[in-house]
């Protein structure tokens, strides 16, 4: 297992670095360069030529890579062309309002899912069967964040049930604590602000739980029809053990591996639809952020996302791998 | 990389593997027959076939052009007015007076070439990068492992990069079109199809008949193109038609997103469905056909890839 370990965390350096290698050659041959985009239009050649010197632009490129890779260690992304300010504190700023959400949301699809995946397995056939089918189908093709915007029209403008937009009701005060606000309302004992955190929460988690929750939901009913046709299920069942026991120790056991798997792989593209679901409802979390920046064409902004979220993704990978070799002895054994 | 998304790979290349093994005659055919048996893969073939009919004869079956703003005197954006569904508009106006009906028969086209060239991009690429590293591994001695070895470690981390964060930054370089759209969501899919088909050639390239062209001195390069290749296509052939569906999907995400086609006269479903978002709240029905047009048609492609899947994997067929 040390072993194991040890290797994944060299290949997961040599992973970043290889990274850091690609994103630099993606800024070098961005249109324009940096210069352009920074200087007004009539500026002359002796000021682009200062200003590329002034940002290191005339160096040897190994030079270049260095200084990038230098200033991405210290997270340093540069400052966002709109709004001027450095990067890292933009993100920094955003990434409360993502995590609430995109935990909100994972927990959604964990909860409906795993359930609805399981009774889908052993009502098998059923109508329930059919439609936590048909439905985790029809939840992958469609596109979030027309869902997202349809949620809206129909809870918050017509029928008036939820709040269409922003994290708090305008005007609210509102004490920080870790940034995820319905924690923080909790924590200072402010529940009214708590509460109306939730309800702003409502629409937006739903929306990007849809996508999670369709794939959890199939891969459930999957990895338990699996498990329940194994040949231990079948003994634990003739040696007499109750159907509790085999349910919860046998199968569900058992079948949670590859759910637990990809709820970590699912965790990593969350973002993707948080990028569409939070521009939807003005969330203001790095997904607005990034929506915006994408529309502008932020740079910096941009580069620091995706250097953000790929350092996530990629250790979460190492994490759901890890933990598998914790769940499965057979991995273990293996490896 | 992500262990669990290789495995999910290597599985469907083994899946495919096995199902010839263990069963004489013709696979394909094989798999047919099973595929006519099962209600999913007949409604996506129904699906995916009208689909194809509406894209290839859209410009001619439509009723009316599909750029003309021929009742455009009878909108009003400010008063919220959009004509909806009637005799000679069975679905309405949109916001610049065209007939929806005819911009919907008109623009699966687009939709499709989307999907399909996303796709093509993804599969020939990832052909040509997976193809050269199986053969390099399999036939090219102590270095080809290491051309091998690198080339994969570099699909990897590719691998690990969500879709939309590639496609941004493909877009990020060419800026908004409809083929930036098709070169994102295409490169993201490149790592994907090139895992999958060097494992397929892998597995193929341990069989019998390979050993036997070996044998009798077959050249290398033509065992690679006309003995392996063709047999390791398989997989490779479902997971394309599953990514045509995200690939649809995925495209209008980007058009959401203002990467997309500038042009909003041309007509195509990702496209006016990121347009239509703008009338969300008083004309809903112009994000609605849209919508409903890429979910079923996703869902057709999805249903047909997955019913495929399922007839060459034996483990899946027994479970459904």
């Amino acid at each position: 297992m040390l072993r194991y370990t040890v290797k994944r965390l060299l290949q997961l350096a040599v992973a970043l670095l290889g990274l850091t290698l690609l994103l630099f050659a993606w800024f070098k041959a961005l249109p324009g360069g940096p210069e352009n985009r920074m200087l007004p239009d009539n500026a002359t050649d002796q000021q682009r030529e200062a200003l590329r010197g002034a940002l290191g632009l005339d160096e040897p490129i190994w030079t270049q890579y260095g200084e990038f890779l230098s200033r991405i260690v210290r997270l340093d992304f540069g400052s966002s062309l709109s709004s001027g300010r450095p990067v890292a504190t933009e993100l920094a700023e955003r990434l409360p309002a993502t995590i609430e959400l995109s935990l909100t949301a994972i927990a959604i699809a964990i909860g409906v899912g795993i359930p609805l995946g399981y009774l889908a397995a052993r009502k098998r056939g059923s109508w329930l069967d059919l439609g936590a089918v048909s439905s985790s189908l029809i939840g992958i093709c469609i596109p979030v964040f027309f869902l997202a915007a349809m949620l809206k029209v129909v809870f918050a403008q017509n029928l008036g049930w939820l709040p269409t937009a922003f994290r708090l009701s305008p005007g609210t005060a509102y004490t920080e604590i870790t940034g995820l606000r319905v924690l923080d309302g909790i924590l200072t004992g402010e529940f009214d602000v708590a509460w109306d955190a939730v309800l702003h929460l409502v629409l937006p988690a739903v929306a990007l739980a849809s996508i999670p929750l369709a794939v959890i939901t199939r891969i459930t009913r999957a990895s338990v029809l699996e498990v329940v046709g194994e040949d231990y299920v079948r003994t634990a069942d003739a040696k007499g053990l109750k159907p509790a026991v085999i349910r919860g120790r046998h199968v569900m056991k058992n079948a949670m591996l590859p759910v637990v798997t990809v709820i970590g792989l699912l965790l990593g593209s969350l973002f993707s639809g948080a990028v569409l679901t939070e521009s939807v409802f003005a969330f203001g979390g790095v997904g607005s952020f990034v929506y915006q920046a994408t529309t502008e064409r932020d740079y910096p902004a941009l580069m620091g996302f995706i250097l953000i979220i790929a350092v996530f993704y990629v250790v979460l990978n190492l994490i759901v791998d890890l933990s598998y070799g914790l769940l499965d002895p057979r991995v273990r054994v293996r490896s | 990389m992500t262990l669990a998304k290789i495995e999910r790979l290597d599985r469907l290349v083994e899946a495919g593997a096995q199902a010839r093994h263990a069963e004489s005659g013709s696979l394909w055919r094989q798999s047919l027959r099973r595929m006519k048996r099962s209600p999913m893969a007949i409604s996506g073939a129904i699906i995916v076939a009208l689909f194809l009919l509406i894209a290839i004869l859209g410009p001619w079956i439509a009723p009316y052009p599909a750029t003309a703003q021929t009742w455009g005197d009878e909108v009003f954006l400010n008063r919220n007015v959009f004509p909806g569904p009637r005799a000679e508009n069975w679905f309405g106006l949109d916001h610049l007076g065209r007939d929806m009906f005819s911009r919907m028969i008109v623009g699966a086209r687009q939709t499709m070439l989307v999907g399909v060239v996303a796709t093509l991009i993804g599969f020939a690429a990832g052909a040509v990068i997976g193809g050269v590293a199986a053969a390099a591994g399999t036939f090219g001695g102590r270095w080809g492992e290491r051309i091998e070895a690198v080339i994969m470690r570099t699909v990897d981390i590719a691998l690990a990069i969500p879709m939309l964060l590639l496609a941004l930054s493909v877009a990020a370089l060419l800026g908004p079109s409809l083929s930036t759209v098709m070169i994102a969501v295409g490169v993201a899919q490149i790592p994907i199809f090139a895992r999958l088909l060097r494992g397929s050639m892998l597995a193929q390239a341990h069989s019998d008949y390979v050993l036997a062209a070996v044998s009798l001195g077959v050249r290398k390069r033509r065992i690679v193109l006309s003995h392996i290749f063709p047999n390791s296509l398989g997989p490779v052939i479902v997971q394309a038609t599953l990514v045509l569906a995200t690939a649809i999907i995925e495209a209008a995400a980007l058009s959401y997103l203002g990467l997309g086609n500038p042009d909003p006269g041309t007509p195509e479903w990702g496209t006016m469905l990121a347009d239509a978002q703008r009338f969300l709240s008083g004309a809903p029905q112009l994000a609605i056909y849209p919508a409903v047009g890429i979910i079923v048609t996703a869902l057709g492609f999805t249903l047909l890839g997955e019913a495929m899947r399922e007839s060459l994997d034996p483990r899946l067929r027994r479970q459904s």
